[in-house]
């Protein structure tokens, strides 16, 4: 329990202090924290934060990382231990660069998400919580993502992969397995683990073009307003990523980009929306 | 329309209803979802952005607040408590600072509103934010998203930082004397932490755990100082009542349940999506205009606003999914999350998996949840595989009954809720698992591409 296997038999001794970082990394570390303490008036409510960027510098959250934040903050070890270990998101041991998480929470499971995790775990040869040897793919099941008009749903690195099957849930881990530049369904072209920890540390992600990735809304998001515009009644949706046919189309399309052209705006007196609009004035 | 009889075998509606997804829907948050960049400030201006704002610093804060309350409007994260009102209860002149904290940690098994709102229109919620902000005199504000959401936190860094720019936010906002500091706080995967004062323990660097009311946050919340928290939809609606208009919100909806609001239709559906219309639309009519069930199948059991709201079957097409509607119905609106399920899904291992979630979900603080969950989960276990006994039946709604109204939060009164709704509608389905020693259903007929094969085949 306190030791790893490497150490031997435990003999219930504590832990001796975790090692500190290099002075080079905890001279940028300290100058991040400082930024993120900042953006608080109470400097305790730097720790979630704190911990992404900690996970950020390791690729998960060690005792060295919670040193850091305990000295930073003025906490014990314990204290920022008992946090660390409440939160899913904070890994415990090293990981891959990509975390793919399967949701098989009730809806996704049923829609296919139970059917999914199994096959990548036959797959990639892993088990839950468990990386591959390349350290490339850690595979895990996730509970609801809040995308369930989009499910089977699967994240990886916290971004969004809609609509999945078994093979294009595949085919995915095979591209990254192969270290190919993968595009999720909503966000950005995906950066490793590390990156993305950065980012949920509160450093927005500088790369170019990465705030507009993939459009203004999944297609599932536009149903309802292509209705209310009166555009045609929607065609069912067969996800480029999906569908039974292995089209291989790493890009999903947004179905603005070929729609019908609208007939009516939000500004138009025609819309729903708007010959009311003028009521409150 | 005449496509119901697929789906439900109650009897029509009125004939006269009207099913016309123009005259049904009203996209007011989405009414753009579909334009290039939604999400910038500039679109967000094109369609009238930060106007409501300029009406707001127009008013006295205290006008303000009662225009909010007279407007009707009531809480989207699923409680339905007025907004104005928890706007009220923020003590006045006792020097202390106040915060409003947004609860954006969606995450109820189905709800999926607030994250595509914050995706792809980000603006709507700063704006409201402001406008609450200047109502009830707090100069930080903090929305506090879910973790596991990047693209959504990608456009909240940068949609506050335009905002900054363009001085919504920061030191005397448009003129006003105003000074408002917003932070954007990602969260580490806890569902507890949607529970608002667990949430604000977790905004204070500690374990995600609920608090003892009273006190209520709106008179010691964070840091002990009194807080407004409230759902992204909530605030999200405020801009556009401020802009439109009291009378205008009330136009829509009902008059305990006025206003629009975001329906998230989902599962074995021909079109989920989000679909915005007034308080009160029926499923039936929600599922009419949008294509119905899959083709070929029925409607089985369906959750009106989350797995902690008590399922409906195809008996309830009809109810007005507004807060009375539901709660008439015996169970509630939630976060209006549709999620349907077809004849194919087999509701015990549904039930099974949403418990598992609140097992895992549990914070432990409280013996009933905490021991409560598992032992819900050893017994629904045993009964998906064939192994359960007649009496483990009763034995799941006791447990339940010792959960619900007995746990520290509304986590536990959740993990009650699939129980007992499943074993009233569905009882006979429980008793097929004990006396057949397993389960009757296919899973691989109840997945999304079930039918594909064969029509392409």
């Amino acid at each position: 329990m306190t030791t790893t296997p490497s150490e031997g038999v435990s003999l219930g001794m504590p832990h001796l202090p975790a090692p500190d970082y290099p002075d080079d990394v905890r001279a940028r570390l300290e100058a991040d924290a400082r930024e993120v303490v900042a953006r608080y008036p109470d400097s305790r409510s730097a720790l979630l934060p704190l911990l992404h960027l900690v996970q950020s510098e390791e690729g998960h959250v060690t005792r060295t990382g919670m040193r850091f934040c305990a000295e930073v903050l003025g906490l014990t070890t314990a204290e920022v231990t008992a946090v660390a270990t409440f939160y899913s998101m904070y890994r415990r041991k090293p990981s891959g660069d990509y975390q793919v998480g399967v949701c098989t929470n009730t809806l996704c499971a049923v829609m296919g998400g139970d059917a999914i995790f199994e096959a990548l775990q036959d797959h990639l040869g892993v088990g839950n919580g468990e990386t591959t040897e390349d350290g490339k793919v850690t595979l895990e099941h996730i509970e609801c993502n809040a995308a369930c008009d989009f499910a089977p749903v699967v994240m990886v690195n916290w971004e969004f992969f809609d609509n999945q099957t078994v093979d294009s849930a595949k085919r995915l881990v095979d591209d990254l397995v192969a270290g190919a530049q993968v595009e999720p369904t909503r966000g950005a072209p995906l950066c490793t683990f590390k990156d993305t920890a950065r980012i949920l540390a509160g450093f927005p992600d500088e790369r170019a073009g990465a705030v507009e990735a993939s459009g203004s809304a999944g297609h599932a998001s536009l149903i309802g307003l292509r209705l209310a515009k009166g555009e045609a009644a929607p065609a069912r949706v067969v996800h480029p990523r999906g569908g039974g046919a292995p089209q291989d189309q790493p890009h999903p399309e947004h179905l603005s980009s070929h729609d019908a052209p609208q007939d009516t705006s939000a500004s138009d007196p025609a819309h729903p929306a708007g010959p009311v609009a003028e009521e409150g004035e | 329309m005449t496509l119901s009889t697929q789906y439900g075998s109650t009897s029509q509606p009125e004939a006269g209803g009207e099913s016309s997804p123009e005259k049904l829907l009203a996209p007011v948050l989405s009414a753009f979802w579909d334009e290039e960049k939604s999400w910038t400030l500039d679109v967000y201006r094109r369609h009238d952005g930060y106007e409501g704002l300029r009406k707001a610093l127009a008013m006295s804060p205290d006008d303000l607040i009662a225009y909010v309350k007279e407007s009707g409007l009531r809480g989207r994260g699923g409680a339905g408590f007025p907004t104005g009102m928890k706007w009220q209860f923020i003590p006045q002149g006792d020097g202390k600072p106040h915060y409003l904290v947004v609860n954006a940690d969606e995450s109820e098994p189905g709800t999926c509103k607030d994250i595509p709102l914050l995706f792809a229109n980000p603006h709507s919620l700063i704006e409201g934010m402001v406008i609450a902000c200047y109502a009830i005199r707090s100069s930080h504000a903090f929305i506090y998203l879910r973790g596991e959401v990047v693209p959504v936190l990608r456009r909240l860094h940068e949609a506050v930082r335009e905002a900054y720019e363009a001085g919504y936010l920061g030191e005397n906002i448009l003129g006003s004397g105003l000074d408002l500091q917003l932070t954007v706080h990602a969260g580490a995967g806890a569902y507890i932490c949607g529970e608002e004062t667990a949430l604000l323990d977790s905004l204070e660097g500690r374990r995600g755990q609920p608090r003892l009311r009273p006190p209520f946050p709106a008179v010691a919340g964070l840091y002990a100082c009194p807080t407004v928290v409230n759902n992204v939809e909530s605030i999200a609606s405020v801009p556009a009542i401020l802009h439109k208009g009291k009378e205008w919100f009330r136009s829509m909806g009902s008059e305990k349940s006025p206003g629009f609001t975001l329906y998230s239709l989902s599962g074995h559906v021909a079109n989920p999506g989000q679909y915005e219309a007034p308080l009160g639309i029926t499923l039936r009519q929600l599922l009419d205009m949008s294509g119905g069930m899959r083709p070929g199948h029925r409607l089985k059991f369906w959750t009106p606003g989350g797995s902690s709201t008590p399922m409906f079957t195809d008996e309830h097409l009809d109810v007005p999914l507004d807060y009375e509607g539901v709660g008439a119905a015996g169970s509630m609106l939630g976060t209006k999350a549709l999620q349907c399920f077809d004849e194919t899904t087999c509701v015990v291992r549904a039930v099974t998996r949403w418990t598992e979630f609140y097992a895992h979900e549990s914070c432990g603080k409280c013996t009933p949840c905490r021991e409560g969950t598992y032992w819900l989960v050893q017994l629904l276990r045993d009964i998906e595989a064939g192994k359960g006994l007649m009496s483990d039946l009763d034995k799941l709604n006791d447990i339940a009954d010792n959960i619900n109204g007995k746990s520290f939060c509304a986590l536990g009164d959740g993990a009650a809720s699939p129980i007992f709704s499943s074993l009233k509608y569905f009882r006979e389905e429980y008793e097929q698992h004990i006396t057949g020693r397993g389960c009757p259903f296919d899973p691989a007929k109840s997945t999304a591409w079930a039918d594909r094969t064969e029509v392409n085949a």
